[in-house]
């Protein structure tokens, strides 16, 4: 019988580690482009974040203090999973609080509080690819993006404006990095987009189950997709938070009865709770 | 009042110990044992190493019980297990010709060197339900015989003496080793790596492009040349000795199809190869695997291409059901933020579809409009 499996500090093996910064490196010299990386295997399933926790178990040191969050939310069930994986594995200490955070990890939303140096926000993305949907084949659209043959995603987005009057994209939507490769900037909705633009803070982007890791480095010029006469906007909620009464932040929709009873809440718990924590009410 | 939407630590610690506590199911029921896993399950045992790719009946019996028999989950657990295993090198590549076979047959030649051997199979018994298994089952001894010391060749080989069946590539030896899981699959993909990658492909997804070949849809003609089973031996090379250490053996499946090719105005007529090698027992991915292996090399060898089955980014893309069912079942993860945003959108276009559609005060609606 095998001995009881043991396992390194923050799960993964130095040597994959070491592979998995050298893809960090690179993305981090050419952003918006996607690194192939030999993307491992992890004790949680693909698609669940595997991307993002090979990404943050690579670069995590037992001095940084973690933060991980889904749909915004530190108490979501997943982002509960991957704390206790970095707890367990790396004894890290973790916190909710966005401003004592060195790395953040994520699944579709940047935090309401700005970034600032030093910190490191890292994205769990499921599709990279932001021409897959136009085009299938990897190989096809390795070839369009190094020949910057973007015409495919234009016209996408003006066929939604012909039809729709705008652009019925409103996450996962689509920029442009340092004005040369266009980026999927994960599933986050594009309420989120201008918040990517000019960060102070490293983003790296990690998909596991489609091996491949990107980055913007701080102060990386990034601008949503748009034309002159239809400017990119952002998603604007007519009302506020129903427990701190924030506004311009990105609301949760709560249905509350069977009667139409709706309420909405800040989809950032830890934004949330540090204005009530001070005081604020709606 | 809304009180919480959201998990939280103590639900997902309950709601595995329930998992933990339905695993077990009725108490009054003997445990079953790791080993008894090993033994009785082997097939199942064996489809777990496979796909994954690791040889240790233990730890596959151990993650079968653990993953309370779903397989794909055992073989998920088995994966996220191999991949911290430090990687001292390469093994030498097994030699199958020199297989202990346990079984071994032929579709092609009635008799042959080696002979045909039927060894442990579902093949010919009838699939009536056995009632005497319900109960404790007393296996009759076996026939036994001395291992045959004539030597079993490969069928292929024997049609290579010939020239009818296209030669294999002589590998380098001095190449290095694809090798999937340290390196991203890039496409186009060389032979090497995806049959790596069919070898640790799903079962079910490999025998539906199989079948489908066998359908039409990416048609190559196979013939099952020879199916062997049996132990192989496993040797490795120490840095430090410079000579192979024998390491042990594996039970191993190999399947050798033999296909059509008309020839072309380079190269004279003769059978063409598809492969399948996979840990254990297990004939029916073996086989699936020649098949598949054989229509993914439709474009090199000049035939016409379009079937799925052919088309190496949609096979090697979406055969690992680790990968398969973590995007699938990710579905369960909340999207709130994402559905929010649809929800917005919707709202927005059913009130513009609404708005361009109310009739002007004095409008009066067109009846062929009506009509329509």
């Amino acid at each position: 019988m095998t001995a009881a499996p043991a396992y390194n500090f923050a799960y993964l093996d130095e040597q994959t580690k070491r592979m998995i910064r050298r893809a960090i490196l690179k993305a981090i010299a050419i952003p918006g482009y996607q690194v192939p990386f030999a993307s491992r295997e992890m004790p949680m399933p693909y698609g669940w974040g595997t991307g993002g926790v090979q990404v943050t178990a690579s670069i995590i040191g037992a001095g940084d203090v973690l933060k991980v969050i889904d749909q915004g939310a530190d108490d979501t069930t997943n982002a509960v999973s991957i704390r206790k994986f970095f707890e367990k594995t790396a004894g890290v200490k973790t916190t909710t609080r966005t401003a004592e955070a060195t790395i953040i990890q994520t699944r579709h939303r940047i935090p309401e509080a700005p970034l600032s140096e030093g910190q490191t926000l890292v994205f769990q993305v499921p599709i990279p690819e932001p021409l897959r949907f136009l085009e299938p084949r990897e190989t096809e659209t390795r070839r369009m993006h190094a020949l910057e043959d973007y015409g495919l995603m234009h016209v996408k987005l003006y066929e939604d404006i012909a039809r729709h009057g705008h652009i019925s994209t409103t996450y996962a939507y689509p920029v442009k990095v340092e004005g040369r490769y266009i980026m999927d900037p994960s599933p986050t909705p594009k309420f989120d987009n201008p918040k990517m633009d000019m960060c102070p803070a490293l983003q790296l982007f990690g998909a596991g189950r489609e091996q491949r890791i990107y980055a913007l480095p701080p102060y990386t010029r990034v601008v949503s997709l748009d034309f002159e006469d239809h400017p990119f906007e952002r998603t604007r909620f007519d009302t506020l938070c129903a427990f701190c009464g924030a506004t311009g932040v990105y609301l949760d929709e709560v249905v509350t009865d069977d009667k139409g009873g709706r309420l909405f809440v800040c989809s950032d718990t830890d934004h949330c709770e540090e204005r009530r924590g001070a005081g604020v009410t709606p | 009042m809304y009180v919480a939407v959201k998990g939280g630590e103590a639900a997902i610690d309950a709601a595995h110990k329930l998992m933990a506590h339905e695993r077990r199911g009725d108490p009054a029921v003997p445990e079953l044992s790791t080993d008894q896993i090993r033994e009785q399950l082997t097939l199942a045992v064996n489809r777990v190493m496979c796909e994954g790719s690791l040889y240790d009946p233990d730890l596959a019996a151990l993650a079968i019980k653990q993953a309370r028999g779903d397989l794909i989950e055992a073989i998920f657990l088995l994966r996220a297990y191999r991949t911290t295993l430090p990687r001292f090198g390469y093994a030498q590549p097994v030699e199958t010709a020199d297989m202990q076979v346990r079984r071994r047959i032929s579709a092609t030649f009635k008799d042959l060197p080696g002979g045909q051997v039927l060894g442990p199979t579902f093949d010919y018994t009838h699939r009536l339900l056995d009632p005497a298994l319900m109960d404790k089952s007393v296996a009759a001894e076996p026939e036994r015989a001395a291992a045959e010391a004539e030597p079993v060749p490969h069928v292929t080989a024997l049609l290579g003496q010939e020239g009818l069946i296209e030669a294999n590539a002589s590998p380098d030896p001095a190449a290095a080793v694809g090798d999937i899981t340290r390196d991203p699959l890039a496409f186009p993909a060389e032979r090497d790596l995806r049959l790596q990658a069919l070898a640790r492909g799903d079962e079910g997804f490999l025998l539906a492009l199989g079948y489908s070949t066998q359908r039409g849809f990416g048609r190559t003609h196979p013939f099952a040349g020879e199916i062997r089973m049996g132990e192989v031996a496993v040797s490795f090379i120490p840095e430090e000795l410079g000579f192979a250490v024998p390491l042990g053996r594996v039970t191993l499946t190999e399947c050798e199809m033999v296909n059509q090719f008309l020839g072309s105005e380079a190269a004279a007529p003769q059978f063409t190869r598809g492969y399948g090698l996979v840990f254990g027992h297990s004939e029916r991915k073996a086989m699936s695997m020649a098949l598949v292996d054989r229509a993914l090399r439709a474009s090199e060898l000049g035939e016409e291409t379009g079937a799925p089955a052919q088309d190496q980014e949609f096979v090697l893309s979406h055969a690992d059901n680790v990968q398969a069912t973590g995007f699938v079942e990710h579905l369960k993860l909340p999207h709130y933020v994402d559905f929010q945003a649809e929800l917005g959108l919707l709202r927005q276009l059913r009130a513009e579809w609404d708005a361009a559609r109310q009739p002007a005060a004095d409008d009066t609606p067109a009846p062929m409009e009506a009509a329509e």
